[in-house]
């Protein structure tokens, strides 16, 4: 239980550290640059018809106090955090009045459930064929995945969107390539609502999986193939136990540790992908808000999303890291 | 062994690099095409537009009257240009965090190395997102290619830091020690000749990622979309809806070629890797046996 707390208090310090630099970054990112995000809005806001003087004026007050421009810049920057520890990021630009925080909050859960379905059957079924072709290394079907998903793997992300959207919108047109839902469809009927939304994102779920299996795949592969040397498995094989038990509890359950921890580094790539994701497929999850709020010219809301995916995301790898013990108990003794 | 014979040897019984290679060199020789076009890469209108692919437009014309052919030249030129700027300034950093994290270990280690882990967990698209809408206009080339290099090293600097930290417990390091080297020195002359070759394997790794950045930001819109790359193809191609009129040469050759790219940098990476680790050569020889 020591070694536990150990374990855990190590990780709760990473979480911090990453979650405090990454917050940094932003706040250099938007402090530090050269162009004063405040006359940007303005110019933006203005360059549409004509604006009184004063009412710029007024605009140009509520911004400064809203960006925490206001101040020495230690005030600034204590300001800055202040607003981020309690998630106040003001009300949004481009849909004035409301919160930043509530927006965000409305298109969370698409993006959540985007990425969880995604990334759990990229997950398994990687490592599962994975394993598989490390143990039955004749198997000419499994070979042939290797090749294909190898292939696939060094693909930028919205290249490969980009090449599933032709083939399933223009050449093939079998699936809705556009959306989370059907437009203005009864929500009272919550079993057809699933249903649509299942069937909205199959391209996109689709899309993730073809770039991120082949690197679970292959890394499983190469584990499984260097476990299977071990003595161990080859007096199991003597034993005459059987070679699909041997290969899910005595190969794979030794080979998942890794994989575990590559999936808490990958977290950050796949939720990048999202964000593409969603532009090309029109999912209304974070990645299109945050898309649209550039376009927009919101700058609370691009700052709001991009700390908020930052924490997220940082959160979901510390959850991971917590539930690896469970998978290796040997990391309890380290 | 001269670098030309491991070279040729490894052309001729690794088809991995072999395919790599050809495909790296089909895309430098479009790259290099860019010299001798007929066009200023940023003039509109100098042919008919929407001409589909013949022997006067080997590739077809864009909806913005640009010969696709020499357009993909210039942007092929600009995007490799783009990775490989990122890839030195990136290698650089992570060199120099990965050596010294092995050779000092410590709180040094430790300090450097959460501020590494914050880098490859961090979500770096939202950042690089934020950092346009701040500068607009003012998006460069350049700037884009040394904050993505900023943010790119992380993964790397891990993977020397383990050679590294090999190489302290070797006998060489501790005679350098003791006939006086400074740590500069020991980390510069020492240690890394032996992380260089893999250093040179994750430069092609962290060009496919850099490009891929670059594609997708100027997809998005998100880059100076003056600069012809082949993300800023991408982008005006759907700017005119280009799939939807059907002028799909637009968007199919640019992509086409990326691929390429992506795909021979990766075979030379995986190749290059299988080269360093003789592990994996020996398991090639009996493996197949």
């Amino acid at each position: 239980m020591r070694a536990y707390l150990t374990y855990l208090s190590k990780r709760l310090v990473q979480f911090a550290v990453v979650v405090f630099v990454g917050i940094n970054i932003t706040y250099l990112v938007t402090h530090m640059t050269p162009i004063d995000p405040v006359e940007q809005s303005i110019s933006a806001a203005t360059s549409f018809g004509s604006t009184s003087p004063e009412a710029i004026e007024m605009m140009r007050q509520s911004l400064r106090q809203l960006y925490g421009l206001e101040g020495s810049p230690w005030e600034q920057y204590v300001s800055f955090w202040k607003r981020i520890l309690v998630g106040d990021f003001g009300p949004s630009l481009s849909a004035f009045p409301t919160p930043v925080s509530q927006l965000i909050l409305r298109a969370l859960p698409w993006t959540v459930g985007l990425l969880l379905v995604s990334t759990l059957l990229t997950w398994f079924l990687g490592n599962l064929l994975g394993g598989l072709a490390g143990y039955y290394r004749n198997s000419r079907v499994l070979r042939a995945f290797g090749v294909i998903s190898m292939a696939l793997k060094p693909i930028p992300y919205y290249v490969v969107a980009l090449v599933l959207l032709i083939i399933f919108g223009f050449l093939w047109p079998v699936l809705p390539i556009s959306g989370g839902a059907t437009m203005a469809s009864d929500r009272s009927n919550t079993f057809a609502f699933a249903l649509d939304v299942a069937v909205h994102s199959i391209l996109p779920v689709l899309s993730l999986m073809a770039v991120g299996i082949g690197g679970w795949f292959m890394g499983m592969r190469s584990l499984v193939s260097n476990v299977v040397t071990e003595d161990y498995v080859i007096y199991a094989e003597l034993a005459g136990v059987k070679r699909n038990k041997i290969l899910g509890s005595y190969v794979m359950r030794n080979a998942l540790g890794p994989q575990v921890t590559g999936l808490a580094l990958q977290l950050g790539a796949i939720f990048n992908g999202a964000i593409i994701t969603e532009y090309v497929f029109g999912y209304p999850g974070v990645g299109s808000l945050l898309i649209s709020a550039v376009h927009a010219g919101d700058y609370s809301l691009v700052l709001g999303i991009t700390t908020i995916s930052i924490v997220a995301v940082s959160a979901t790898v510390l959850l991971i890291d917590l539930l690896y013990p469970l998978i290796d108990p040997r990391v309890e003794a380290r | 062994m001269s670098a030309f014979k491991i070279f040729r040897d490894l052309f001729s019984h690794n088809g991995e690099f072999a395919i790599g290679l050809v495909l790296l060199l089909v895309v430098l020789a479009v790259a290099a095409c860019s010299f001798f076009s007929p066009y200023p890469p940023m003039d509109v209108y100098v042919v008919p537009p929407d001409v589909p692919p013949s022997w006067e437009h080997p590739l077809g014309t864009t909806s913005r009257g640009q010969d696709v052919f020499w357009q993909l030249t210039f942007a092929i030129r600009n995007t490799l240009l783009f990775g490989i700027v990122v890839a030195i300034l990136s290698r650089i950093i992570s060199l120099f965090v990965g050596l010294i994290s092995g050779y000092k270990g410590g709180w040094v280690d430790r300090v450097l190395m959460s501020i590494n882990d914050t880098f490859v967990v961090i979500p770096l698209f939202p950042i690089l997102v934020l950092f346009y809408f701040i500068m607009r206009d003012q998006m460069s080339w350049a700037l884009l290619a040394v904050i993505t290099a900023l943010l790119g090293w992380a993964y790397d600097a891990r993977l020397i830091r383990s050679i590294a930290m090999s190489l302290r417990t070797r006998e060489f390091t501790r005679q350098a020690v003791f006939s006086g080297m400074s740590t500069g020195k020991i980390v510069l002359q020492e240690h890394l000749p032996f992380v260089l070759p893999i250093v040179f394997s994750t430069t092609m790794n962290n060009i496919n990622w850099s490009i891929g950045i670059e594609v997708t930001l100027s997809v998005l819109g998100f880059t100076d979309i003056n600069t012809p790359t082949i993300g800023g193809m991408i982008y005006w191609a759907n700017q005119h809806a280009a799939l939807v009129s059907g002028i799909w040469w637009w968007v199919t050759f640019p992509v086409a070629l990326v691929i390429m790219l992506f795909i021979g940098l990766f075979l030379l990476a995986i190749s290059m890797n299988e080269y360093i680790d003789p592990r994996s050569r020996l398991s090639r020889l009996g493996g197949q046996a």
